[in-house]
């Protein structure tokens, strides 16, 4: 079983005609995933690895029956690529464009509200559920299908944890990347829930960082709904206040809130053990299995 | 990125906010010609981006010529808490009644932006938003409408600004959101507004971030960009695209993704060692970036030794190996002991490629950092 995506998952990528859209695509119908179409605007009825190429979204939904889009749009437009998508009633939409500005996202975050999508994202490695479907760039042959889930604000942090579990044997659900910005669709709530109603996620693997208070909700969150267990890793205990440390929304504000220390404290109080290594976080999920 | 006092208030004029009268200097003639200008009292500001300037000794009130030549000659060229003053602001003096504060920052938590209006004006905000949370009133703005002129009144009114500036006050917040809008403003703020023993609204600070990733649609605010304020190896990260910040340790640390730099460094914490900077190349970096990358690394005199931790996404193992190897090539002696690790995408390839007489290969994260640190302690026994 898996969240969000599966092998039944129909895909349009925007702006398959780029670089990264093009590359990517490929990967991902590699992969095995179901890309039926593309879209940008203008090349519509060109093909891109096979994949009809339509001039809006909507038609590619229409003409295609996609019920999922992966966003590969520069940051300056990326914004109108969300609400295009938003616009057409999928599923799930997976921006994975970095750079999108705040206050393109506060306006996307409202709509948001106003619509049945999940989004994914920005700034995200994507989704992926092992041997069934990939949505974005994460490395396919590091995952391996199996019983634990996992959910994290960074892209090759994934990478890093998902390799301590694979070496040891242990498979993934569905591995998601929420995004690194200060304002993203699914939160670390979001995708717990997901994963405590899948009866196949055995134990589930959070991995945050400094900046913002999603952590410590998700520790509230876990205290008061989850029976399935987690083990956490913050990154940035050693980053200085006021210092943006990569990620735009990795940034421990002057008044001490969002801290790793507040995030671990947080997650102990709930029960959730934190790892001080990546290794650390395969332990703790080896003693749940 | 923080623009200074100066250009904030330049903004904040423009866009008819009522402010001092002021004349930017950089040498104590430019400041006495500014006094004669302006008259006493005359505050002097220096213009760096640290908060608690007035603590630190950056601003001085002159009554007078003597006055003014001695706060100049104290503040251009002083060290305020690692930056030094070369320019200062000289600004007419406020004979105020009372000080408030208004500012609109984003609330990540609700996604929205938020308008905070409080009597409690002139001192530390931070401290009276934790100490007194009820002191500033709030209203949150939906970013698909902006900020409604009675959203303005209601948080002034809440706020319990008197009666007589209300709507003087309602006027600037209205105005602060709308630059905040249109110039892709992170955080937007006056601390304090005074308002004068005539009853005048004005503008005695302003403090202006600019969201970077927005600055490619505001090129006037882009050229502001003062990066002479930075640290000189920040302004060249800056010119390389890169993400970095410099730090006090010396294990220098380069990393592809923003979450796995910070592990990075914390894994060189958590084995003893001390991280001396924070340096992300991004993702589907090729050669050549690789190298500025480890140039950039080399060129800080605090580092004794080098990790470089790589794992393979968009990023390809042996883009980064070439890279390592081309950067490494200009030497006849490496400058520091450099430990690598790669996995992922292309890893094997990059193992293949890397020249190992001229650095030190481990297969793990936590391996190759314990590495770096004991290199690092070798240098410094």
């Amino acid at each position: 079983m898996s969240i969000f995506v599966d092998d039944d998952t129909r895909v349009v990528v925007q702006g398959i005609t780029g670089g990264e859209g093009k590359f990517h695509t490929e990967q991902m119908l590699e992969y095995g995933t179901n890309v039926v179409a593309g879209a940008v605007p203008g090349k519509g009825g060109q093909e891109v690895a096979g994949v009809p190429v339509y001039d809006t979204v909507d038609e590619a939904v229409d003409a295609e029956d996609a019920d999922a889009s992966v966003v590969f749009v520069p940051p300056s437009f990326a914004g109108d690529a969300v609400f295009e998508a938003l616009d057409t009633d999928l599923d799930l939409v997976v921006a994975i464009t970095e750079g999108i500005p705040t206050q393109d996202m506060a306006k996307v975050n409202k709509r948001l509200s106003e619509v049945d999508t999940r989004l994914l994202g920005p700034n995200c490695p994507g989704i992926i559920t092992p041997g069934e479907a990939k949505l974005g760039i994460l490395p396919g042959n590091i995952f391996e299908s199996g019983d634990v889930g996992l959910v994290s604000r960074s892209g090759t942090l994934t990478y890093q944890v998902v390799s301590n579990l694979t070496e040891r044997g242990i498979g993934q659900t569905t591995a998601i990347g929420i995004g690194g910005d200060p304002i993203i669709g699914t939160s670390f709530v979001d995708a717990l829930e997901a994963f405590e109603a899948d009866q196949d996620t055995k134990a589930v693997v959070m991995c945050g960082e400094i900046g913002g208070e999603d952590e410590e909700q998700a520790a509230r969150y876990i205290a008061q709904n989850m029976d399935t267990p987690v083990a956490g890793f913050i990154a940035g205990r050693t980053a200085p206040p006021g210092k943006r440390m990569g990620h735009a929304g990795a940034i421990v504000s002057g008044s001490g809130t969002g801290t790793a220390e507040s995030k671990i404290g947080a997650l102990n109080d709930a029960g959730v053990p934190v790892g001080d290594t990546p290794n650390e976080v395969a332990d703790h999920i080896e003693d749940f299995l | 990125m923080k623009l200074h006092e100066y250009q904030a208030k330049q903004v904040f004029a423009d866009a008819g906010i009522p402010t001092p009268d002021s004349r930017l200097a950089s040498t104590v003639e430019e400041v006495m010609d500014a006094v004669d200008e302006i008259g006493y009292p005359a505050a002097i500001k220096a213009q760096v981006h640290v908060g608690g300037r007035g603590k630190a000794g950056g601003i001085e009130i002159a009554t007078s010529a003597e006055e003014a030549r001695e706060a100049a000659e104290s503040i251009l060229g002083m060290d305020l808490k690692g930056y030094t003053v070369e320019k200062v602001l000289v600004e007419a003096g406020v004979d105020f009644e009372n000080e408030l504060y208004v500012g609109i920052t984003m609330d990540r938590g609700e996604g929205e932006p938020v308008a905070m209006v409080s009597t409690e004006g002139g001192v530390d905000i931070e401290s009276v938003a934790h100490d007194t949370p009820e002191k500033i009133a709030r209203e949150h703005i939906d970013p698909a409408f902006g900020l409604h002129p009675y959203q303005a009144r209601k948080v002034v009114f809440e706020a319990g600004i008197p009666k007589d500036v209300a709507m003087d006050v309602a006027s600037i917040l209205g105005t602060l959101y709308d630059l905040y809008e249109s110039k892709d403003a992170s955080e937007i703020e006056i601390n304090p507004v005074m308002i004068t023993s005539n009853r005048e609204v004005v503008a005695a600070d302003a403090v202006m971030n600019i969201d970077e990733d927005a600055l490619f649609r505001q090129p006037e605010l882009a050229e502001m960009e003062d990066e002479a304020a930075g640290d000189e190896l920040e302004a060249k990260a800056n010119e390389y695209g890169f993400d970095y910040v410099r730090l006090s340790g010396n294990v220098g640390i380069i990393g592809n993704g923003a979450g796995l730099v910070m592990t990075t460094l914390d894994l060189v914490d958590y084995y003893g060692g001390s991280p001396a900077n924070f340096l992300d190349i991004g993702g589907g970096a090729k050669a050549e970036r690789v190298t500025h990358a480890l140039d950039m690394v080399f060129a800080d005199e605090n580092v004794d030794s080098v990790v470089f931790n790589i794992f393979g996404g968009i990023t390809r193992g042996d883009e980064v190996a070439k890279g390592i190897n081309e950067a490494l090539a200009q030497f006849d002696e490496i400058p520091k002991p450099v430990v690598v690790r790669l996995a992922g995408t292309n890893a094997a390839e990059g193992m293949e490629i890397l020249n190992e007489d001229l650095v030190q290969v481990e297969g793990t994260l936590e391996d190759a950092v314990q590495r770096a640190v004991k290199n690092a302690e070798e240098v410094t026994q």
